[in-house]
């Protein structure tokens, strides 16, 4: 069993997941030194699949890769880039290597990379890949082939809070719950009201649905800038964007925001854990743990 | 010669009201008479976290999200209920042997409701 899923559905403990920086150059050298640099703190780290449209080393074998230096991998799969066959063979490719834990999402659109006029794919959506998931966990590709023994996936999802339609995204994150979501890690949320409203909507109906809400380490208003201008379904307000702006310091100001972010976060409904995608790659992220009460690993 | 004859006049009838990508399974009813296939992601299940705070496309910002549109005219709309009903029921993915038949055909035949025998949605596995 994934120690992702013990902790996650046999115990109470918090579960802290980050994001594991893409791999380009440095060979394993770089990803040992990433590795070593998350493994104390960390409980499990996402594996991402092409992120925001950009090429980079494989979800699988990145996971792999991070596997072999310590690390319990999460592997993203999205559905820009491979279609059905290719998205089950990503799956069964990574239970061959005994990589269980899945996250399941649509993806950023082809035009939010560096290559827009590549063709996109999407020929599944994020709820039938988890469903797909689920049937295979079962003994089933989605052909009706059978597969024994069965891959023991732990099937995770994504959702963002804090994007149009705010009604719905509670309904759409129980459909993926439906179609066999055992947790849903959440986009960055800089509107609290919206993270809580969300996280009572969801817990309300599926209390054993485990959310996981994102925080991201920015190093001051420029990163809030970018993350408000340039990611998809992310906003910002205007409040405290003025804020950090203002402050005295805004590289300070900037992590207390984030640090009431965390702590706001975690006292919602159904909320087990926070993943935590780190853009400042400094000392910035011990600080963050240690304020959390958090110890590290060793 | 039905067969033939249907796609035409289907299509004919659908593009310029719907923007009908002829998918031959429509499923417009569920998602208050908007089409999911004109969606630049072709979601069948819902708007993508990419939806901007206006509630435009990602992909086109000078595009409604058509899941936003979607959920406010399922509201909206005075469509029969059981049709509101299946707003958020989760469709199977596209059976892309169907792109340019007619979904009227599929739809009395039955052919746009077989899915592949792995495809389950029963109880979500909890």
């Amino acid at each position: 069993m994934s120690l992702l899923r013990e902790k996650l559905e046999n115990s109470k403990d918090l579960v802290f997941t980050a994001e594991f920086p893409s791999v380009d150059g440095g060979g394993m050298a770089s990803v040992e030194k990433t590795a070593a640099r998350l493994a104390p703190w960390f409980d499990a780290v996402n594996a991402t699949d092409n992120p925001a449209a950009h090429a980079h080393a494989s979800n699988t074998t990145t996971a792999i890769a991070m596997k072999m230096h310590g690390l319990e991998p999460i592997m993203q799969i999205v559905c820009r880039d491979k279609n059905r066959l290719a998205i089950q063979s990503d799956m069964m490719g990574a239970s061959l290597h005994g990589i269980t834990n899945l996250s399941l999402l649509t993806g950023d659109d082809v035009t939010a990379g560096d290559e827009p006029e590549a063709r996109r794919v999407f020929d599944i959506d994020s709820a039938q890949a988890i469903n797909i998931a689920r049937n295979m966990a079962m003994g089933t590709y989605l052909s009706g082939r059978k597969i024994d023994p069965a891959p023991d996936f732990y099937i995770g999802a994504v959702e963002n809070s804090a994007a149009p339609p705010f009604d719905y995204r509670i309904q759409r994150a129980l459909k993926k719950y439906r179609a066999g979501a055992k947790f849903l890690q959440l986009q960055i949320c800089y509107h609290p009201d919206r993270l809580e409203a969300f996280c009572k909507g969801v817990a309300k109906i599926a209390p054993d649905l485990k959310l996981i809400p994102t925080i991201v380490l920015v190093k001051g208003a420029r990163g809030l800038g970018f993350m408000n201008d340039k990611v998809p379904g992310i906003n910002v307000p205007a409040s405290t964007m003025a804020r950090v702006q203002k402050a005295s310091d805004p590289s300070v100001e900037v992590n207390k925001l984030t640090l009431e972010l965390a702590q706001h976060a975690l006292t919602l409904p159904g909320v087990r854990g926070l993943h935590v995608t780190d853009f400042r790659h400094d000392e910035t992220i011990n600080d963050l743990m240690n304020e959390l009460g958090r110890t590290p690993k060793r | 010669m039905l067969k033939k004859l249907l796609p035409v006049v289907e299509h004919a009838l659908k593009v310029p009201v719907w923007d009908c990508r002829m998918c031959g399974q429509c499923v417009l009813h569920s998602t208050g008479m908007t089409c999911p296939m004109t969606c630049p992601k072709t979601l069948r299940n819902g708007p993508c976290g990419g939806v901007r705070e206006d509630g435009n496309c990602e992909v086109e910002p000078e595009m409604r999200c058509i899941w936003v549109k979607a959920y406010d005219r399922t509201i909206s709309l005075p469509l029969p209920k059981v049709w509101k009903e299946h707003y958020n029921e989760l469709r199977p993915p596209v059976d892309m042997q169907l792109q340019g038949t007619s979904s009227w055909i599929n739809l009395v035949t039955k052919r746009d409701q077989q899915t592949p025998a792995g495809w389950s949605v029963e109880d979500g596995g909890h």
